[in-house]
This record gives C-alpha cells, structure tokens and sequence, in this order.
C-alpha cells in the first residue's frame, strides 16, 4: 500500500433545509471550497483528478436514482472515473476509505471523495421512515419502525447492566452542542445544561429531542493524493499545508441488521477476538472483566457495538495505536444519539466496557479552554468531537463521516482558526486523531486514523 | 406532530395551493435576467406512491404460525443454536435451520416507550417497543408489550416476565404476536 495523504476539505453549512439549491450545487459548494483552499482554479483541479468516489445513503430522500453520476456530472468530473458508496450512517466514512483505496492501490494518485444527502425533500416524520426501512422490513420495521426508539432500547440495556445515567449521557449533549457553538458550520449554535437535555421534549425514553441528532441538508468534499498526486498538485500551483495529514489507520465492522440476533458471547471469546492489546495486557482489565461476565455480562449484546470494537481493532492496529486514549488527540465519532457517544467510548477503547457513562461525565472527552457550566472532576485527555459531532453539527447522512473527516484535517493542519474564524476548538498540537462512521444500529462501522507527518 | 404543549412552532405539514403560475419579469433585459439570481426557490409538492409485492421467503412459515396462534422460531440441527427470530441459516455452521416451537412467555431484555415515531406508526404512539428473551432460544426477539403505563417507564421493566397475546385476525405482520405482562390477566 502507497502512504496517502488527506490534502484539503470542504463543508457546506448545514441546514434543516436547503431549498436555495439543488443537491448537486450543494456538493458543488463543499468541492469549491477544497480545491479553492490549495489555492488552485477549478479547471486546474479538473485537469489534475484522477477521479472520485461519491457518498450518499438514501434514494428515497430525493426520489432520484443515480444522484452519484449526477453530482459527478455538475462538478465536469465526467469521464473520470467514479463509483457511489452506500453503508447507511457509515456511508460518508467508507467513501473515505474507498477513495483512501483508490490511492493506496495505485489505481489513482488524486482523488477526492464527496457526499451528501437532502434529507428536508421530505417531512421529518417520512423522513423517519425512510431511515427506519434500514432495519429488516419484515422482522424490524413493522414493529417499531423508528431509529430513536432502537437506539433507546439498546441504551436502557446499556443502563441495567452498567448503571448508566441519563444524566451521564446529557454530558454528551452539553458538550457537543457547546463545542458547535464555535463551528460555524455547524446546524445548532445553543448552550444547554444537563436540565435543558432532560426537560426536553421525551422522544423514545430515556432519550430526549437534545439526545439526539437531527436531520440536515448538506455536502462535504476531501481530496486524497499519493505522493506522486501531491508533486503534480504542487506542480499545477497548489498550497499544500505542511505538514502534511496522513492516513494512516484503516478499520471496518460489522453487525449483524437485526439487533435481535446479535450474539452473547461469553469472556473466552470477548478476551479471544475482541478485547483491545491494552485489554488483554492489563491482569487489573482482566480482572475487571471476569467479575462483570461473572455477573452475566454478556458480549456484545444489544448494549455494545461489536462492529466498532472490531473497526477500532483494526484501524489502531495499524497506525500502531496501543494506548487509544493517551495516543489520540482528539476523536470525531458518531454521535447520533448521545447514548451511543457513550457506547462508543468503550468500543474505540477509551475506557472500559461499563465505563462509557462514568467517562461521559468525567472530563477527558471535553476540549481544553472552552466553558461547559459544568462541574468536571478531570481535565480534558482526548476531545470527542470537538466540532460539535453530529449532534450539533448535523447529520445529512452522507456527508457527515467526509465533514469527519474535513474537520480532522483542519485540527491536524493547526488550520481550525482559519477556517472556523475561531481559534477557540484547535486542539493544541493536534498530532493524531480518529475519525468514526457508523450505520444502522451498529451494522457498519468505520475507524480511520489520520496523522500529522513528523 | 406537535406533542408537547411548550413547542413553539406550528406544526408543519404539506398541505398548500396548487399553482398554475408564479411572478416573472414581463420584459427580459440584462438587469431582470440577473435580477433571477435573487429570487428564492420554487418548492413543490411531488408525490409518489407504490405498492411493493413482498415475499417472506423462506420465512413464510413463521407468520403462518402466528395468523394459527403459533410462536415458532429455528434451530440449528447440529448445535441447537436456536433464533427467536426466524433465519433460514445459521451464522457459525451455515447450515440450514430447523422450525421449532417457542414458548409463549418470555422476559423483557430492553425496552423503550416511543413517544414519536415515524410517520407510519405516529398514531400508535406512545407505545412500548422491547426485545424479548425466552428459554431456550439464544437470540431475541422485537414486539411490541401492552399492558404497561408509557408514562411509567422504567428500568425494572427489564427481566419482567411477560406472555403472548395474537391478533384475532391475522395482518401478516410480526405485530400479529405482540406481549403482555405475565401476571396480568387475560381480558
């Protein structure tokens, strides 16, 4: 595999709704901005891509097959080649990793990766429904037919065995949305407090309309190249920031669609195929382990996500992460619900299975510097989602693992400022982060490392 | 759907007026023509309809035995690796599975009340939506419980015994079995 490096990135504002344009001029907003930020002309990019790869989730949002070719077509990136990728809420994080592919293979030296969704086409609550028809339409849908109330019943299991708290969880809201505050990308700009999440209008309980995302128009466009892409961008008159952002960590995994089958694995094969090098290292973590499987625990249940275990496993494997927490500078994850921030702390290993709700609350997942109202026992370690996440960023579906992506490469530049007109979210020094998509009720799931280069 | 007596806004919905024509300069000249850059967008209503015609497969059996009062789920022959919710092939052997009865009472695993839903489902609301364990069976099983106050929710709900209860007339759907606590009596 060929290194790849994450050269520039785009987002356009997210909205509830973009009626102004149409989803391609939306993309096309996003895909300006990248190239406009290497300082080259639309033509000149034009001339030097290799192709690209398009991310979206849904048909039925706008009614229209083949929005892929058509976004393509808008940006004059036909004949080049491309391809359109769809894995649900994962779907903007595995274009990014398809287009990372394209690179690493040989089989392109620059190529960028755009995604969108419009989801304002239709009614919130068709809007629901569409999204539900990704659970099994003969076993899932007809019962529940509704996301909210799945994540819910996967957090109140999360709550029995482990004792998490709403109030755990409302820390996830207070700091995303704090963090929006200074994105100003981001859909919602609110400062809340634990009680404003709780009094919140209850949608599936526990989970209020603050505990979770909402649904947004909007696009985001990264360019990757190889070495040999990024010479003849420089070539062509690009500004490439140094130094350069390289990904440098890749995972996926998977689940199974129905929650209902999903295994209960005992403490032999967590420890065997699940558990983290950091986990099974640790006599104390063992320990820690065989007392909760004692108390039956059971893996991964419908409480935990085996595909982002594994996709963590994976990613960190390779970019030689051995320690998540004190090796990562910051995370953006896949906060659609708060509870599954919460849930994913655990699966990338920033703590302990059980643990999600008492690091929720604890401190280390806020940003250094920026003002919560909050009493926090611990000083921040590693920022999750300090752009805001999906909560308060917004999710337009197919854009939000690329908007990931984006705001990474800017943390990994030092280029926050410049692009937030803030300097407020740069993490100092930013040196390595993680980017995580995920879809369903944890069907797909994606981790990437990007590093800064020494 | 407005829910809560504290939202402030009007609840959206897309009912409007047909339009048979909208403002445009009468006379194009250089100015009106760029004077169309600042207008806002046509937004219409655009419906589409369909109907699907959808196969259970080889699932069929399951919602035969619900529309007869019957909770059936499968098994692997060899292992007994045994699904409550139906699967024509086992995960870890790949062998095909056998049909084999469940039992009709249950205990709560996870739950949640929903108190919005999707457009489909917004007149069931609130309802109670859980995954269900029984003896025997390694996986679970989604339904809907009747018979609890959605106003009450609350972690215990977890580990309560429940049973089942079918639609008199069968709908086709997994709903035709649907759960009610244990203790509670019949009506």
């Amino acid at each position: 595999m060929r290194p790849v490096y994450a050269v520039s990135g785009g987002v356009s504002k997210f909205a509830k709704a973009r009626p102004d344009k149409t989803f391609q001029a939306v993309v096309k907003e996003a895909y300006d901005y990248a190239i406009d930020d290497i300082g080259l002309s639309f033509p000149q990019f034009t001339e030097i891509v290799d192709g690209s790869v398009a991310s979206y989730f849904s048909d039925h949002f706008q009614r229209q097959l083949m929005s892929g070719i058509m976004a393509q077509d808008y940006l004059g990136l036909c004949p080049k080649p491309s391809h359109r990728v769809e894995g649900g809420g994962a779907t903007g994080g595995l274009c990014f990793q398809e287009a990372w592919k394209s690179v690493a293979s040989g089989s392109m030296d620059v190529c960028v990766a755009y995604g969108f969704e419009t989801m304002s086409h239709v009614e919130t609550w068709k809007g629901n429904e569409f999204i539900a028809l990704a659970s099994d339409v003969s076993f899932d849908y007809p019962v529940g037919g509704f996301y909210s109330g799945y994540y819910a019943m996967m957090v109140t299991r999360h709550m029995k065995e482990f004792g998490t708290t709403v109030e755990q969880m409302a820390h996830v809201s207070v700091k995303n949305y704090m963090n929006a505050f200074y994105n100003p990308y981001a859909q919602k700009h609110q400062r809340l407090t634990i009680q404003d999440v709780r009094h919140s209008p209850m949608v599936a309980w526990p989970l209020t309309r603050l505990d979770i995302c909402v649904m947004s128009d909007g696009a985001a466009a990264t360019i990757l190249c190889s070495e040999e892409g990024l010479a003849r961008l420089e070539k062509a008159g690009a500004k490439i920031a140094k130094p350069l952002v390289k990904i440098t960590g890749i995972g996926r995994g998977t689940d199974a669609m129905r929650m209902a089958d999903r295994p209960h694995d005992d403490y032999d094969k967590f420890m065997r195929a699940y558990a983290l090098p950091h986990e099974t290292a640790n006599a104390e973590t063992q320990s820690y382990y065989k007392k909760l499987w004692d108390k039956g625990f059971r893996y991964p249940g419908v409480h935990s996500f085996r595909a982002g275990r594994m996709a963590g496993k994976q990613a960190y494997k390779m970019a030689k992460i051995n320690d998540p927490l004190h090796e990562m500078d910051f995370i953006e994850l896949h906060d659609a619900y708060t509870s599954s921030e919460v849930q994913t702390y655990e699966d990338m290993g920033l703590c302990r299975y059980g643990e999600g709700g008492a690091f929720a609350e604890s401190g280390k997942a806020f940003v250094p510097g920026v003002e919560y109202g909050l009493k926090l026992k611990e000083k921040p370690v590693c920022p999750v989602n300090p752009s805001g996440g999906l909560i308060a960023c917004g999710h337009p579906v197919g854009a939000t693992g690329l908007m990931q992506a984006v705001f990474a490469i800017w943390q990994l530049q030092g280029t926050i400022a410049k692009h937030f007109k803030s300097p407020v979210l740069q993490i100092k020094n930013a040196k390595r982060g993680a980017i995580h998509s995920h879809a369903g009720t944890g069907t797909y799931v994606t981790a990437t490392i990007l590093e800064r280069e020494k | 759907m407005a829910k809560n007596n504290n939202d402030t806004k009007r609840e959206e919905n897309l009912e409007g007026t047909i339009l048979f024509n909208v403002p445009f300069p009468k006379k194009l000249d250089a100015a009106s023509l760029k004077a169309l850059k600042e207008m806002t967008a046509i937004v219409k209503r655009q419906p589409y309809h369909v109907e699907y015609i959808h196969s259970y497969g080889q699932d069929s059996p399951f919602f035969a035995g619900l529309a007869n009062k019957v909770f059936i789920g499968n098994r692997d022959p060899e292992s007994g690796y045994t699904y409550a919710t139906p699967r024509g092939a086992d995960m870890y052997s790949g062998n095909e599975t056998e049909w084999v009865q469940l039992p009709d009472e249950g205990t709560v695993h996870a739950f949640t009340v929903c108190h919005f839903g999707s457009e489909e489902f917004l007149p069931d609301t609130p309802f109670v939506l859980a995954l269900l364990e029984f003896k025997g069976a390694n996986t679970l099983f989604l339904t809907r419980l009747m018979g609890l106050d959605p106003a009450k929710a609350s972690l215990d709900w977890i580990g309560m015994p429940v049973k089942a209860r079918y639609l008199r007339n069968s709908k086709m759907k997994p709903t035709d079995i649907y759960f009610i606590p244990a203790e509670m009596k019949e009506e």
